[in-house]
């Protein structure tokens, strides 16, 4: 399901934030759709948004603009997606969260606290030998912390997936739908 | 509509089918869906008992192609929806309105692997417009409502609703949803119908424009009942039409503006007049790979305008220069007021006679053809198709199955009615005619309803003529039995150099006379030419009862003309006799 890379300069990169309404079998609706006509989904994050009735599922694909617009009213078809915007790096928010485990000998370890601290990271756990951090950022800044770490020994780490939203002065627009109750079985 | 109403999910069922105006469903019961076949006893709903869950499936596909209005089938869990999964691939991929209703294991079972236990909507998903578990007995009457709203409205499709066995044995409180509630209840579910003014306009000034103009007329102009307004728009401008394969008789092939069939086996004249257009005015179609050949070579010169209701549809293959969403009767209703506008100001249509005068010459030079047979040999399946098609009464319902006899049925035929062409276009399901053909006569007892089979389509799904006969459903079944999977042998002809791998049926089983008679029918055998008439004539005549015709035709013919698949339409092979006039075609 995962493809190369495609964050930061990789120019097939695009957000797509989709509100679907919050009901059993929503993400496997739209996992299967990927599956079944052939898109990669790069990282995928999904979770209820401020009204319960509604999911927000942010997807960061790798595809050609053409393929794109295909792939977006596919998903369109599916009769719980509510709404599909394409998010404009330029024009929007967007925030990761990860946590890893790396390598920290006594010796190194105030090297890593430093870095974290530069990064305004947080500190989760030390051991005698490693320490667990976490960082959230924009993916780049992920990526920069990620390169650094390297060279200590990442042990295990875990990224999220991008959530996203547009920048303060275009969510008027978005709120848009919310008034609508949805519900069924 | 609250109410105090005290029912069982089984009965809530039955009644929300009812104020659905559900009149026939077919079905076979079984465990999980027990519950329900209870309150069925005393409904106003026919209910038709299968002898195979793929019958009932395909039956409710037959019954929705000629009445319009949504087939339902209803069986049980596990094995019975997984028999369901061809149908339901099959409506999908040809927008057939349709709702099945599976049985499921009880809640507290669901996931433990219990006996009959499948994921039904997790193995539906993707060949369903849309699915649901149903997992409360009071939510049961707004999904039957979502159900009929989704398959019918916006691009037709299968909806399948998967109830446990426990939501229907508990007690709900009665309630049936406005219309508002059910709009509300799918906040993600709008379709577009009416299409957008300003693309209208510029499609019917592209029209006005063309010298050489092609309507391409899908299966999208008859779920929308747009054949009457389509005609109107051909006439009025003087455009030829094409109908695919899904659209037979949405424009009736003895008009003079018809020109019948494109695609692999369209005819020569359809094929190259979208190859040689200047204009391709889609209408419900949707760029099938059996119609472009190799897409890259397809209708080179041609500007498209676009018309169908699913968004998806536009520039899936074929970037539209006039992309238009909406329902095709709306839309070419007021393509038609758009166009008498534009010409009521004095625009001139373009002058089309040259273009006309080309085309008619082609449907002049390559006509359908075939060899006759030899005295004495075998009988050509077209023949057969000819003759019944001379001897059966107007507006009889043709159902064909999948392959050769399918190609032979579309071409040989004349379809001058919508709606009297019922096939397995999208998915190519074998198997389907008899079962599709079963629903369409339940749909349209007063006609005459043929189901063309070939061999190995019948016997794949033949025991539905059982049902056929216990129900008292008189379809009547023409086998075209040329002892082969005539479509794979003439495959391995052309492109295996005529290495035979296992295309070979029996000359001598099963005695498809013998067969028909277990099952109730009458059956009987044609050998020879002059058989043929007194025994479709004799068919013609029965009324009480199924039958089925068994033709013994040549295992050699081959479908022409034919396009490879992945060719160019421009390398598209002829009717043998008419390959030394194939310069004609430029």
């Amino acid at each position: 399901m995962t493809t190369s890379n495609p964050f930061g300069s990789e120019p097939n990169h695009h957000v797509l934030s989709v509100l679907v309404q919050n009901r059993p079998g929503v993400l496997a609706r739209v996992a299967s759709l990927f599956a079944r006509r052939g898109y990669n989904i790069f990282s995928l994050a999904v979770a209820p948004t401020e009204q319960e009735d509604y999911s927000r599922i942010t997807i960061v694909v790798d595809l050609e603009s053409a393929t794109l617009e295909q792939m977006v009213k596919q998903l369109f078809k599916l009769v719980d997606v509510v709404r599909i915007s394409e998010l404009d790096p330029r024009n929007s928010v967007e925030r990761e969260l990860m946590v890893a485990t790396v390598r920290a000998t006594a010796e190194q370890r105030g090297q890593i606290v430093e870095l974290v601290n530069i990064f305004e990271g947080k500190i989760l756990g030390v051991g005698p030998e490693a320490l667990s951090v976490s960082l959230d950022g924009s993916p780049e800044k992920l990526n920069d912390f990620s390169e650094l770490l390297k060279q200590y020994g990442i042990i295990e780490s875990q990224r999220t997936g991008r959530v996203a939203l547009p920048k303060l002065d275009r969510t008027a627009r978005v709120r848009a739908v919310k008034e609508t109750k949805g519900k069924a079985s | 509509m609250k109410s105090n109403q005290q029912l069982t999910g089984a009965e809530a069922l039955i009644k929300g089918l009812e104020l659905e105006k559900v009149e026939v469903m077919f079905g076979l019961p079984g465990g999980c869906i027990l519950p329900a076949y209870d309150p069925l006893i005393k409904s106003t709903i026919r209910h038709i008992l299968v002898r195979h869950e793929q019958g009932a499936g395909h039956m409710a596909e037959g019954y929705a192609h000629v009445t319009g209005r949504p087939g339902v089938a209803m069986v049980t869990s596990g094995p019975a929806a997984t028999n369901l999964v061809t149908p339901l691939c099959d409506a999908y991929m040809d927008s057939i309105p349709m709702v099945a209703i599976t049985g499921q294991v009880p809640t507290s079972a669901i996931g433990t692997d219990a006996f009959q236990e499948c994921d039904t909507v997790g193995i539906t998903r993707s060949i369903t417009k849309h699915n649901e578990l149903v997992m409360s007995a009071d939510d049961l009457p707004l999904a039957i409502r979502q159900a009929f709203h989704i398959a019918t409205t916006g691009r037709p499709g299968p909806v399948l609703i998967d109830v446990p066995k426990d939501v229907l044995q508990n007690m709900m409180t009665w309630h049936w949803p406005s219309d508002d509630e059910v709009i509300d209840s799918l906040p993600g579910y709008k379709p577009t119908t009416k299409g957008h003014p300003r693309m209208i306009k510029e499609a019917a000034k592209l029209i006005l424009e063309s010298k050489q103009p092609i309507l391409y007329v899908g299966g999208g102009v008859l779920k929308a009942r747009a054949a009457e307004a389509l005609r109107e728009l051909a006439e009025l401008m003087n455009i030829p039409v094409v109908t695919t394969l899904m659209a037979r008789g949405a424009f009736p092939d003895n008009h003079p503006l018809c020109l019948g069939m494109p695609g692999m086996h369209g005819t020569a004249t359809a094929v190259t007049a979208m190859q040689r257009a200047d204009l391709l005015i889609a209408l419900g179609s949707r760029f099938d790979d059996r119609v472009t050949g190799k897409v890259s070579t397809f209708a080179p010169d041609a500007k498209i305008i676009h018309v169908d209701i699913d968004p998806a549809e536009q520039g899936k293959v074929r970037k539209p220069d006039v992309p238009i969403v909406g329902d095709c009767r709306l839309v070419i209703e007021e393509m038609i007021v758009a166009l008498r506008d534009l010409m009521a100001g004095g625009t001139k249509q373009a002058d089309i006679s040259a273009w006309r005068s080309r085309v008619n010459g082609w449907k002049e030079n390559f006509p359908l053809a075939y060899e006759p047979s030899e005295p004495g040999a075998a009988l050509k399946p077209q023949y057969c198709l000819e003759k019944l098609r001379d001897a059966s009464p107007e507006g009889t319902i043709l159902v064909s199955g999948v392959g050769q006899h399918q190609m032979w049925s579309s071409q040989f035929w004349h379809f001058n009615e919508p709606y009297t062409w019922v096939n397995s276009g999208g998915l190519g399901t074998m198997g389907f005619s008899v079962p599709a053909a079963v629903g369409a006569k339940v749909g349209r007892p007063d006609k005459t309803v043929w189901a063309i089979d070939g061999d190995g389509c019948f016997q794949m799904t033949a025991q539905e003529l059982i049902t056929a006969s216990v129900e008292q459903i008189p379809i009547k079944v023409g086998i075209l039995n040329n002892s082969n999977l005539g479509m794979v042998r003439q495959w391995q002809e052309m492109f295996y150099d005529n290495r035979y791998s296992q295309v070979h049926f029996s000359e001598s089983v099963p005695d498809y006379v013998k067969m028909a008679e277990s099952m109730g029918c009458v059956g009987i055998r044609v050998e020879a030419p002059e058989e043929v008439e007194s025994a479709i004539d004799k068919a013609n005549s029965i009324n009480d009862r199924p039958v089925v015709v068994e033709f013994r035709v040549a295992p050699t013919e081959q479908v022409f003309p034919m396009v490879a698949a992945g060719r160019s339409n421009d390398e598209i092979m002829l009717q043998p006799s008419q390959e030394k006039r194939r310069e004609l075609l430029r």
